[in-house]
């Protein structure tokens, strides 16, 4: 896309702390400046990184610079590290013609852990996504970067898949321009492999092929 | 080379508001920052500090807020710009300063001296969600609230001229939504300032005489006053005479300038923006209030403009007397929490009468059935992390003492302990500011008069010891306290992004400085202390358990281990490869392992009904083999 279908446009990348939220709004805010939108990013930093659900809202319009928090009802794209961070976001933001892109591999939340609560079994789960969303992908990106050696890059295969997608007026060659200038020269090649496995798991279908 | 340091003025870039508040001050010459580190504010002296030498500047992580301003100011008196970067609660710290230094000016050839305040509405990683533009009144000091990543430099570079004109300290008040937001900013250029720091002898800078020096600021403040009625960080769009004038600062301005053209409410509502808050440009306000019969305030935290609008309305002859004033003292906005585009939509819409909108009810319903599978996601220690092994620590000495101890905590990553379903099993019983457990506990530990029997151990963190605890400790030992002080030493703040303090060996701009020994500090107060490492549960268990029964005035335990994050980052090596031997495990009967030390890195197979390592997370620390009452954990050493 070599522009924006709608202004703003409203992009939420969701997580878990540590996942690398943050560097995906990033790359992509300073790719979207660039190009001369006016970009707003709020981010969860601080406390809420220790193993808390993180989530980015990112803002994209040519006319003005808009606050950085987005409207019920407004969200057009998710791109999820965490599946049922994926769910908490489309619960959110009450937006019935989102697009969701989603890692499926969980992070199960603490209380899982010390047995309170049960993480929902995967069909349901996605099933969930399906239903509150317009279209759906879903992919195991952690699984492909431990295929890489690296499963942190998870990160940027969803960024790659997003990218293929079409649905951002950003190339896959916008991204790598970003990623070479925030990494050192052996991280930025993980990183553009990493990017590229996301472009290609897409078969050059664009999200709107993939309507559910 | 950082994006602070570009010099090519006009070029448009991302930067975090934080950063552009940084940027700002370099655009305005700055010369000295310092600030102590705390969410949402950390980045403005953290992103200095990566530029500060090829920019020629001085920047430090101070002790504490108090400190750093007194150290930024002590530039400006000496004629350069100087700043001072904190978070709310840091700004509580400040004030006892920053009052006397707003009483006393800033002398006759100062730099200016900007102090950036950011608040945390929302309590996102914060105790409290105050509104510190109240203290901006009470301390007499000028106070601006940009709406934007581009608004918060360009007010940050005014604010020194500002502070310079008026000698005056300038604040700028920053919140969570633009410190932590990042935005499209358009940069100026970077002066090469040149000044000679020197002081001027021949004057006394100081609050005294009161009386005289307080109606001298009267006069200044009306001075500046007038400065901001006139200011382009006001401004107005709207109708000639609006239906309804929406009153805003911050980003509640962006929100409500989307939300009235969402309703398509262009025609009826107007947009008075306002940047400079206090003084309150309040003539400026009335004429837009004598063109309306309704006013919406809309704003961060507290009704600060709302209370203002409604003096201006009072005080003002021209404003019709059956002006309606909305917000959060109407009810039309919440009074808690931070200030949302759904929450000034709904105000609009009750407003003005408007249907909400219709919404899907087959939709509702699916997002009412996927509430249903929705877990909370809890916060806690990294895995591996010394904390969680000194929290089992002390709950072991605790347990076994039997007397019903309890901690009294403090403030860094170890806060985590009292988050209900967090990382810890909640020992910490009393936690509140900077330095409180160990002053809390210097008063229990008085207690024994009044039958108090119960142990009480403050808990504090090493850059929390530098910060706040060393004067409650010294109240302690010299009114023979008894109690203990745990101090988990991991040699970072890292809860904040771990930057260095006193006790690292190093500064802000990465350079080597002395190390203030805690252990030697302690012991010369006479304090019986006591290292241990806290992967040795047994061992630190026990040392604690003795200090316990020894009821003789102030004792340390120091339990000493380097955060995990930065020993990963050093070593990139786990220790020992970790594993559960599931023929000994003894399953859910037990899952004492997962159900109370609950590390990220150990979870429950629930196929197999037995405990797991998980490889992906678990760093190899092999504290969890001495966790397991059944010995069915094992560790081996990683060549």
């Amino acid at each position: 896309m070599t522009t924006i279908c709608e202004d703003p446009l409203n992009l939420v990348i969701a997580g878990v702390g540590g996942q690398g939220n943050i560097l995906l709004s990033r790359l992509v805010g300073r790719a979207l400046v660039k190009k001369g939108y006016f970009v707003s990013i709020a981010e969860t930093f601080g406390a809420a990184q220790r193993g808390g659900a993180v989530m980015s809202t990112i803002r994209i319009s040519k006319r003005m610079s808009l606050g950085p928090l987005i409207p019920e009802g407004k969200v057009h794209i998710i791109l999820s590290l965490e599946p049922l961070e994926t769910l908490r976001t489309l619960i959110k933001f009450k937006s019935p013609t989102v697009v969701a892109l989603t890692n499926v591999q969980p992070v199960p939340p603490l209380g899982v852990l010390a047995m309170k609560d049960d993480y929902p079994d995967d069909d349901r789960l996605q099933n969930a996504i399906r239903e509150l969303s317009e279209s759906v992908l879903f992919l195991n990106a952690t699984d492909m970067g431990l295929k890489l050696g690296a499963p942190i890059v998870a990160n940027i295969i969803m960024l790659g898949a997003l990218i293929a997608s079409d649905l951002l007026p950003l190339t896959r060659q916008d991204i790598e321009d970003e990623i070479r200038e925030a990494f050192a020269s052996d991280r930025a090649q993980l990183n553009i492999k990493a990017l590229r496995k996301g472009v290609e798991s897409m078969g050059g279908s664009t999200v709107t092929a993939l309507h559910s | 080379m950082s994006v602070l340091s570009r010099t090519t003025a006009g070029s448009r870039v991302l930067l975090m508001g934080n950063e552009a508040i940084a940027r700002g001050a370099l655009e305005a010459g700055v010369r000295f920052a310092a600030g102590y580190p705390g969410t949402p504010a950390s980045e403005i002296i953290g992103s200095l500090a990566e530029v500060a030498k090829e920019r020629g500047v001085y920047v430090e992580w101070s002790v504490n807020e108090k400190v750093g301003s007194e150290a930024a100011a002590a530039a400006s008196l000496a004629g350069l710009r100087g700043l001072s970067a904190m978070k709310n609660a840091g700004l509580s710290v400040a004030l006892d300063f920053l009052l006397h230094l707003s009483y006393s000016g800033l002398g006759n050839q100062c730099g200016g001296f900007v102090v950036a305040v950011c608040d945390d509405p929302q309590g996102h990683s914060s105790g409290d969600e105050t509104d510190s533009r109240w203290l901006a009144k009470w301390a007499d000091i000028p106070l601006l609230e940009p709406d934007s990543p581009q608004e918060a430099k360009d007010m940050t570079t005014w604010a020194f001229q500002v502070s310079e004109e008026f000698k005056s300290p300038c604040f700028l008040r920053s919140y969570t939504r633009l410190s932590h937001a990042s935005g499209t900013v358009t940069l100026g250029e970077l002066p090469q300032p040149d000044t000679k720091a020197h002081f001027d002898t021949s004057q006394i800078i100081s609050p005294y005489l009161a009386k005289a020096k307080h109606a001298d600021l009267e006069v200044r403040l009306d001075k500046v006053r007038e400065l901001f009625e006139s200011s382009s960080f006001n401004w107005y769009q709207g109708p000639e005479g609006p239906e309804l004038l929406i009153v805003c600062s911050g980003s509640a301005s962006r929100f409500s300038l989307e939300a009235v053209e969402q309703l398509g409410l262009e025609k009826s509502v107007g947009i008075l923006k306002l940047g400079t808050l206090w003084p309150f440009p309040k003539k400026l306000v009335a004429q837009h209030l004598a063109k309306t019969d309704r006013v919406l305030v809309v704003e961060e935290v507290d009704p600060f403009i709302e209370s203002h609008v409604k003096e201006t309305a009072f005080d003002s002859g021209s404003v019709p007397q059956t002006l309606e004033i909305y917000g959060k003292g109407s009810g039309h906005l919440p009074l808690v929490g931070e200030t949302t585009p759904d929450a000034i939509l709904e105000a609009l819409s009750t407003i003005f009468n408007l249907a909400s909108p219709v919404s899907d009810p087959s939709y509702s319903e699916k997002i009412q059935e996927a509430e249903e599978m929705l877990i909370p996601r809890g916060l806690t220690w990294c895995a591996g992390c010394p904390h969680r092994a000194s929290f089992w620590v002390m709950r072991e000495a605790t347990r076994r003492d039997g007397r019903d101890g309890f901690l009294a905590g403090d403030i860094g990553c170890y806060t985590l302990d009292v988050f209900p379903g967090g990382g810890g099993n909640q020992q910490t019983k009393a936690l509140h500011a900077m330095g409180s457990g160990m002053g809390l506990a210097s008063g229990f530990g008085k207690l024994g008069q009044f039958g108090f029997t119960q142990p009480t151990i403050a808990v504090c963190g090493d850059s929390t010891f530098y910060h706040a605890a060393i004067p409650a400790l010294v109240n302690a030992v010299y009114s023979g306290s008894n109690m203990i002080m745990v101090l988990l030493d991991n040699n970072s703040t890292a809860m904040t992004g771990f930057q260095p303090h006193p006790g690292t060996g190093f500064n802000a701009t990465g350079d080597p400085a002395p190390v203030v020994d805690v252990e030697k500090l302690c012991q010369s107060l006479g304090c019986k202390i006591v290292v241990s490492d806290p992967f040795d549960i047994e061992g630190s268990a026990k040392k604690l358990r003795l200090l316990m029964k020894k009821e003789d005035g102030v004792r340390i335990l120091i339990l000493r281990r380097v955060c995990e994050l930065i020993r990963m980052r050093e070593e990139k090596k786990h220790p020992y490869k970790v594993w559960v031997d599931t023929e000994k495990c003894r399953g859910e009967k037990c899952a004492f392992c997962t159900r109370m030390y609950k590390c990220p890195g150990l979870v429950w197979d629930r196929e197999v009904g037995k405990a797991q390592i998980l490889e992906a997370v678990c760093p190899g620390c092999g504290v969890c083999v001495d966790i397991c009452p059944f010995g069915a954990i094992h560790r081996e050493k990683t060549p």
